[in-house]
């Protein structure tokens, strides 16, 4: 029989309290810096927001698609996907500090922005401020809905041991992974591209999806060895199963680089000025070496570093990988973002770190809480055998 | 031609052949035959058997290290031919970008990095493999055609330093083994 619960006692149980303790102590230095610099608020927190978020989808669409795919390997780490992303309904509660700083963040919510501005006056039609609460609501419902469809199903699953759940789950999965994709999409057109809103990239939401992928296997890759290493599930996930994390880590970085440097190519070759606008910023003064650190730091260290069969399969080598993964993912939604406020090139802020730990404090908080209240893999999913017998061939 | 012809040392026999009924005999049969120190032996079946490699005690492939020496090379081959022709034999401005335009060099620098990287996988599965091979001592045997169909085999060359033609035989039989066969070379 698999010990799936967080025995009492054990120092799991305690990660509520540390992410409640982070997310306070977080908010009250927001507040007291946050009040002298607003704008420098708005935009750590919003760096901080889509670093969990993105995790949070990444996760979705991890759990998507091995229901869609059938898959099985990965069921005994499935519910760490479930947790993460069953945080959802927080970080729509976590949007909404940005609302109060719309106008600090995006020129074009400014009134009166598109008087003179030809461009904005031609893409107001979607980038106006109410219509943009209204995505925003949307991305959230949807997003929601999905998250807590598939938890509650799984959870549910543990009980009655019902196999027409995944079957259930199973046929929504292909339509949820599209509704998810158009979403994602255009979520990082409002809340990532449009700080730029002169700027025109067809392959940004691809950018976004990529690094968030990236990001949620990254998490994965440090949390399920942490789970291992403190004794539980020690024998149910196994070299196997780290494996092929360290697989789609790889993989995924990869996919990354290839995307963000498409991206750049085509601008750079084609040297239109409302494409190369968002690069240039990116490529003069000290944001260059920001730009050339995330390509060695997000492409070829992690990419020689995983390519090996033994780092992968060694619970502490995949987790340094992800750790690194993770803060640089970071990083590049920090470089996505920044810029804009910074142009004159890059000013780290106490602020940065105030927020990621409050925002990081939260998601941390609610994940731990929920990790209590449930079994650690999916009891009675009918593929739970197969997970638990799976070995790379 | 070396490497399509087997070059197998001179010997009464090419080795021995046993046959085995089942996937799960073949495998427990394999350990056996790797506890006992065999290393010049092989096992045949119609259809991968799960952990075989383990059961025969097989060494890691040095195939990867191919891959990725051969991928190297392919970047390193990419990347300098559009150095040499674009900055260093012929020179010109190409849309207003400098001579050295490297990103302009990545896609095929990629591109001719997966390339040889796939030269070096599959031309290096093949050496590895002494393919192709277009005769081999262990056709002689009639029942070995059913390698392919419904049997499972263990052949152990008469090389190897343990093999004993009468004591190997005996241990093939011990093992549950259908038929033996010792084969001519």
């Amino acid at each position: 029989m698999i010990k799936a619960t967080i025995p009492p006692g054990h120092s799991w149980n305690r990660l509520p309290m540390i992410g409640a303790v982070c997310a306070l102590l977080g908010a009250i230095a927001c507040a007291i810096l946050g009040a002298a610099n607003p704008k420098q608020f708005f935009f750590s927190w919003l760096v901080s927001f889509l670093f969990f978020v993105s995790l949070t989808l990444g996760a979705l669409f991890f759990v998507l698609i091995q229901y869609a795919a059938q898959g099985g390997w990965g069921i005994v780490v499935r519910r760490i996907g479930e947790t993460t992303f069953a945080t959802l309904p927080v970080m729509a509660a976590l949007f909404l500090p940005l609302l109060l700083g719309l106008r600090d963040l995006y020129s074009w919510s400014v009134p009166g922005a598109a008087e003179h501005d030809a461009l904005l006056r031609w893409k107001a039609p979607y980038l106006n401020v109410p219509f943009f609460l209204i995505r925003a609501a949307l991305f959230f419902g949807i997003w929601s809905f999905i998250a807590l469809l598939y938890y509650r199903g799984s959870r549910r699953q543990d009980v009655t041991g019902d196999p027409g759940v995944s079957a259930r789950l199973r046929r929504f999965a292909g339509p949820a992974i599209i509704v998810l994709a158009l979403t994602q999409t255009l979520a990082s057109v409002d809340w990532i591209m449009s700080l730029t809103p002169h700027w025109y990239s067809t392959m940004f939401g691809v950018y976004f999806f990529a690094g968030s992928f990236v990001g949620f296997i990254a998490l994965l890759s440090v949390v399920a060895p942490a789970i291992r290493a403190t004794g539980l599930l020690d024998t149910v996930i196994t070299a196997e199963h780290l494996h092929d994390i360290g697989k789609l880590l790889f993989a995924f970085t990869v996919f990354w680089a290839y995307i963000a440097f498409s991206q750049f190519l085509l601008m750079w070759y084609a040297n239109l000025p409302e494409e190369t606008i968002w690069y240039k910023a990116r490529i003069e003064g000290s944001w260059k070496t920001v730009s050339i650190f995330l390509m060695a730091g997000h492409f070829a260290v992690p990419f020689f570093y995983l390519m090996g069969r033994t780092v992968k399969r060694r619970g502490a080598t995949l987790a340094v990988g992800g750790a690194w993964l993770l803060a640089m993912h970071f990083v590049d939604l920090y470089w996505q973002v920044m810029p804009t406020l910074h142009p004159e090139g890059l000013r780290p802020s106490v602020l940065d770190v105030a927020a990621f730990v409050a925002v990081g404090g939260c998601f941390v908080a609610a994940a731990g809480w929920l990790m209590r209240r449930q079994a650690l893999v999916p009891l009675r999913d009918p593929r739970l055998a197969e997970s638990l017998a799976f070995e790379n061939a | 031609m070396p490497l399509l012809v087997p070059r197998l040392p001179e010997g009464a026999y090419y080795g021995i052949l046993a046959e085995f009924t089942t996937a799960a005999d073949l495998y427990r049969a394999c350990e056996r035959v790797r506890d006992a120190g065999f290393t010049r032996w092989d096992a045949h079946s119609p259809f991968p058997v799960h952990g075989i490699e383990r059961a025969m005690g097989l060494r890691r492939s040095p195939l990867p290290w191919i891959v990725l020496v051969m991928g190297l090379m392919g970047a390193a081959l990419g990347f300098g031919l559009q150095w040499w022709v674009h900055a260093a034999a012929y020179p010109l401005v190409i849309s207003g970008k400098p001579y050295l335009a490297w990103p302009a060099f990545i896609p095929i620098t990629f591109e001719l990095g997966v390339l040889f990287a796939a030269f070096g996988a599959v031309l290096g599965m093949l050496g590895l493999n002494r393919l192709p091979m277009h005769y081999h001592p262990l056709f002689r045997s009639r029942v070995f055609e059913r390698a392919t169909d419904d049997a499972f085999f263990i052949s152990i060359e008469s090389w190897d330093p343990r093999f004993d033609a009468s004591a190997t035989k005996k241990l093939l039989d011990s093992l549950g083994a259908r038929s033996v066969e010792l084969l001519e070379s």
